[in-house]
């Protein structure tokens, strides 16, 4: 693909996430109140000029660009911001506060991080960092529990979850650390049983990482992120070395602590049995009223949906946050649910396809990491959500409330996007 | 590395198309039962966003049931300013329980779904979303629905009030009744203690007695057998044996008149007119059996009795048996002569016999919704008066209507007198299996131009136990109806 039609491509898409961004913004007005929005040409204006200067960022800080990905996440976004809007004008005003933010700190990453492997010489100042990012609330008088999970810090005025930013820093600590001890925690000499392992001076990453998932689940009894940290760490030291060793170790130590956390806290067990009880009759008003709200908003919506502002998403606890996906099922259908899932498989299939191509290992993994994050949190919230698995509150990326996640997780596109740029051979470019 | 690279893709592939699954079985498969569980609030969110028409009585200022803004879930809450005392009319509406009356029978208007309704906006025209409902105008006459209350007190029965000339329902109203507003609350725990209460009860408040269930007529029905005599050569000077008891055919049994007295100071013989006038039952057995079941069972019908006459409310018509049921059971002509036996009617059936005698013979179909109007008040559909049929002759009609003016003159109906006016009865007092005698009048005023007609039912005759009679109990009740309605 020349850098033209690469250009065009990523314009186009760009473009059509505005349209379609826009469109949602002035349906949902339109269906709320039955007039179109006063302020339309205003937010036309902010998210043009926002996502259009997002886009000449890319095209003059990172020639040869994946054309896609910031498009797919803008539009992302863009219809999150729309439903948002839909549930709840006062959250929308801030969420699109944080759109902005997000959009310059996705800037500022590609500005600051000219050479993404530059990051590979940072593998244990990034690795505290994150690890710091992540333990940040358990900080007795600037950590606070909302809704029985300690996730969140509050400095002076400012309240935010560390536990994003650590999310997408502790991806890059992986990376690095895998890409120059992967041959080492490749080579399996020890045996226990039919398993090989290797040295245990090499496994200590591995069980740190379960360390860090099990503090993050006993301590700030955040089950979605802990889950969440720990399938990626597996799934990118199993691509990194190659061992299904790591696999299968891997999902021992996480069913070791999926027992424990279920032993000991009765908060567990009961997200278990709503999960497999949420429409009994003794659940269904109260324990389960959550999750069966959210099937109902999905199964009213059916195939078509009842359209943007008709239905009642605003029965169902949270769903602004963690319920998201329910309220984009009943008002959008099926047709909606199964387009923003696809978003999600193009942005994780571009990622992969960027961790195919590109030669440096650091690079690879990186790519590896990023991706699996997108992929992994998207399966805990909407399977969750659909009661496909026990629901664990987390954001569903790009298109949840909340500014924490929304701006990590540009961050982490702005990686992805700097990581696409550098194409093979041109391993000297700036 | 890539070989893991491409499993990952794979594995999370895999992830995907398990979301896809999962969203296609509950938005598609699921979607159904799940979208149908009772917990499902939408539906019920959406009926209750439209304002629900509001019923109105013939004033069109009188509300019967209207809708009133909340700030719960469910936006608008149904509201019976009056209480009980429209409840045999409006039914309720309820969140839990459905709905019945005519807030059953006038939904679809009520929720503005019928045609004919101009959306508000362009965006309620673009959706095909009514927002508000069409008003139902009913027949009925607030001050003649309290008269009727007020009269009826706390007896159990019921009262019907029509128009004669257009069949309009009046008034309707039954003990005991219902207050339908807490079966129309949102909470749950109102509505189920309502509803509980109700259905518990054995006196079935929710079945209107006006209207829904059947008991004996007793001697009213004899209005219905003399104009099966009148119509088959009997006059109204015919002259009939006039012993004190009636030795049956087929039996060893007798039938006796109301007492076993012995009236009319032992006049061998009397005539129709004066054996309606007090009612004898001996004679009207013997008329019963000259006449014959066929000439009485297809009077009845004439009248409405085992067919299906056009109401606005589900409501039960008078029931007697086939006339070849009759044939091997003679004794049982004679008692259904007199109102009993296997014959069942309740007031609104027996005031449209008496409506038809009134009109001239004419039987207009009873109306209770005259209109409909959309919410700017533009009438969107008019119901016309309708006649029922024609079952029976002038003649026959001015020759009862001379009789049943007699009762209130002279006869066992003297209680429902107005000075003033001439007003046309008759009583009934229908024996019961168990329990004390039903105590019935049927009547309409004045004789000569008849405005309104009015029957009651005073259930195991009321406070006067078993000395009741339709004269004593239910005449006094029909006479203050009466009065209400001509008092202008």
């Amino acid at each position: 693909m020349n850098a033209l039609l690469r250009w065009r491509t990523q314009l186009g898409l760009t473009l059509g996430a505005i349209v379609l961004s826009v469109g949602a913004y002035v349906l949902v007005t339109l269906g709320l109140t039955g007039e179109t929005p006063h302020g339309v040409a205003g937010f036309v204006a902010l998210i043009a000029i926002a996502y259009l200067a997002a886009d000449v960022a890319i095209v003059n800080l990172v020639p040869g660009a994946d054309p896609i990905l910031f498009p797919t996440a803008a539009l992302l976004a863009g219809l999150g911001y729309a439903l948002i809007y839909r549930l709840n004008a006062g959250l929308a005003a801030e969420q699109l506060g944080w759109l902005i933010l997000g959009l310059a700190l996705f800037v500022l990453t590609l500005v600051l991080v000219r050479d993404h492997r530059s990051l590979d010489g940072y593998t244990y100042t990034i690795g505290l960092i994150g690890l710091g990012f992540l333990l940040l609330p358990i900080v007795p008088k600037i950590g606070e529990t909302i809704n029985g999970a300690r996730l969140w810090v509050r400095l002076g005025p400012i309240s935010f979850q560390p536990s994003e930013a650590g999310k997408v820093l502790l991806v890059v600590f992986m990376a690095s650390y895998l890409a120059s001890h992967r041959e080492l925690l490749a080579v399996a000499t020890r045996r226990i049983g039919p398993i090989r392992i290797p040295e245990p001076k090499y496994l200590g990453p591995l069980l740190i990482a379960w360390g860090v998932s099990l503090a993050v689940l006993f301590i700030e009894k955040d089950l979605g992120s802990s889950l969440l940290f720990f399938a990626i760490f597996v799934a990118m030291l199993w691509a990194g070395t190659g061992r299904a060793s790591y696999l299968v170790l891997g999902i021992v130590l996480f069913a070791i602590a999926a027992l424990l956390g279920y032993l000991a806290f009765p908060h567990v067990q009961d997200r278990v049995a709503i999960w497999f009880h949420a429409l009994d009759p003794s659940y269904i008003k109260d324990r389960g009223y959550q999750l069966a709200q959210g099937q109902f908003a999905l199964a009213t919506g059916g195939i078509g949906g009842t359209g943007l502002g008709q239905g009642h998403p605003g029965l169902i606890p949270f769903v602004a946050t963690d319920f998201i996906f329910a309220a984009i099922g009943e008002e959008l259908g099926l047709l909606g649910t199964v387009a923003v899932l696809l978003l999600y498989v193009v942005i994780v299939a571009r990622g992969l396809r960027l961790a195919l191509t590109q030669q440096d290992p650091f690079t690879k993994l990186l790519a590896i990491g990023l991706s699996s994050t997108i992929a992994l949190q998207t399966f805990i919230i909407v399977g969750g959500v659909t009661r496909l698995i026990p629901l664990t509150g987390i954001t569903l990326p790009f298109v949840s409330y909340g500014g924490s996640s929304l701006v990590a997780n540009f961050v982490l596109l702005g990686l992805l996007v700097r990581a696409s740029g550098t194409r093979t051979g041109e391993a000297s470019h700036p | 590395m890539n070989r893991q690279i491409r499993r990952l893709g794979l594995a999370f592939l895999v992830l995907f198309l398990l979301l896809f699954g999962q969203v296609n079985y509950l938005q598609v498969f699921a979607a159904k039962s799940l979208a149908d569980n009772p917990a499902n609030q939408r539906h019920l969110i959406q009926v209750y966003a439209v304002r629900r028409g509001s019923i109105l009585a013939r004033d069109e200022r009188t509300v019967l049931a209207t809708s009133r803004l909340t700030d719960g879930t469910l936006r608008y809450l149904r509201v019976y300013p009056a209480g009980q005392l429209y409840a045999s009319v409006t039914g309720f509406a309820s969140v839990l329980f459905g709905n019945a009356g005519l807030e059953a029978a006038q939904n679809d208007a009520l929720q503005g779904e019928g045609s004919g309704l101009v959306p508000e906006s362009f965006l309620d025209e673009l959706l095909g979303r009514p927002v508000q409902g069409a008003t139902v105008v009913t027949t009925i006459d607030p001050k003649l629905q309290r008269a009727a209350a007020r009269a009826l007190g706390n007896l159990p029965g019921a009262v019907v009030a029509l128009d004669p000339r257009t069949g309009d329902v009046l008034a309707m109203y039954a003990n005991p009744t219902y207050d339908p507003n807490p079966l129309a609350s949102h909470d749950p725990k109102v509505s189920g203690a309502a509803q509980a209460k109700l259905v518990k009860d054995p006196q079935k408040p929710l079945l209107s007695r006006a209207s829904q269930e059947l008991f004996p007529p007793g001697s009213t029905f004899k209005m219905v057998t003399a104009a099966a005599a009148l119509e088959n050569g009997i006059t109204p000077d015919t002259l009939f044996a006039n012993p004190p008891k009636l030795d049956l055919p087929q039996t060893n049994h007798a039938l006796q008149n109301f007492g076993g007295e012995h009236c009319a100071g032992g006049t061998p013989q009397i005539t129709l007119a004066l054996a309606f006038e007090i009612s004898r039952n001996v004679v009207f057995g013997e008329v019963g059996l000259k006449i014959g079941a066929d000439a009485i069972v297809t009077q009845a019908e004439k009248f409405g009795f085992n067919d299906t006459v056009p109401f606005a409310l589900p409501w039960a018509e008078g029931r007697i048996p086939p006339a070849e049921s009759f044939a091997q059971a003679l004794p049982a002509v004679a008692f259904s002569a007199i109102g009993q036996e296997d014959v069942l009617a309740n007031p609104l059936q027996m005031a449209l016999v008496a409506e038809a005698i009134a009109d001239h013979g004419t039987e207009m179909a009873p109306r209770l919704v005259s209109e409909l109007r959309d919410p700017s008040g533009r009438v969107i559909a008019t119901v016309d008066p309708t006649v029922y049929g024609t079952p029976i002759s002038v003649a026959t009609a001015s020759a009862l209507t001379q009789m049943m003016v007699s009762v209130v003159q002279s006869g066992t109906g003297t209680a429902a007198q107005i000075p003033g006016v001439v007003v046309a009865g008759k009583t009934g007092t229908a024996q019961t299996a168990s329990g004390n005698p039903h105590a019935w009048f049927v009547s309409f005023a004045p004789a000569e131009n008849p405005q309104i007609v009015v029957a009651v039912v005073v259930l195991n005759g009321g406070s006067l136990g078993s000395e009741a009679t339709g004269g004593h109990v239910a005449a006094p009740i029909a006479r203050a109806v009466l009065q209400a309605a001509l008092r202008g």
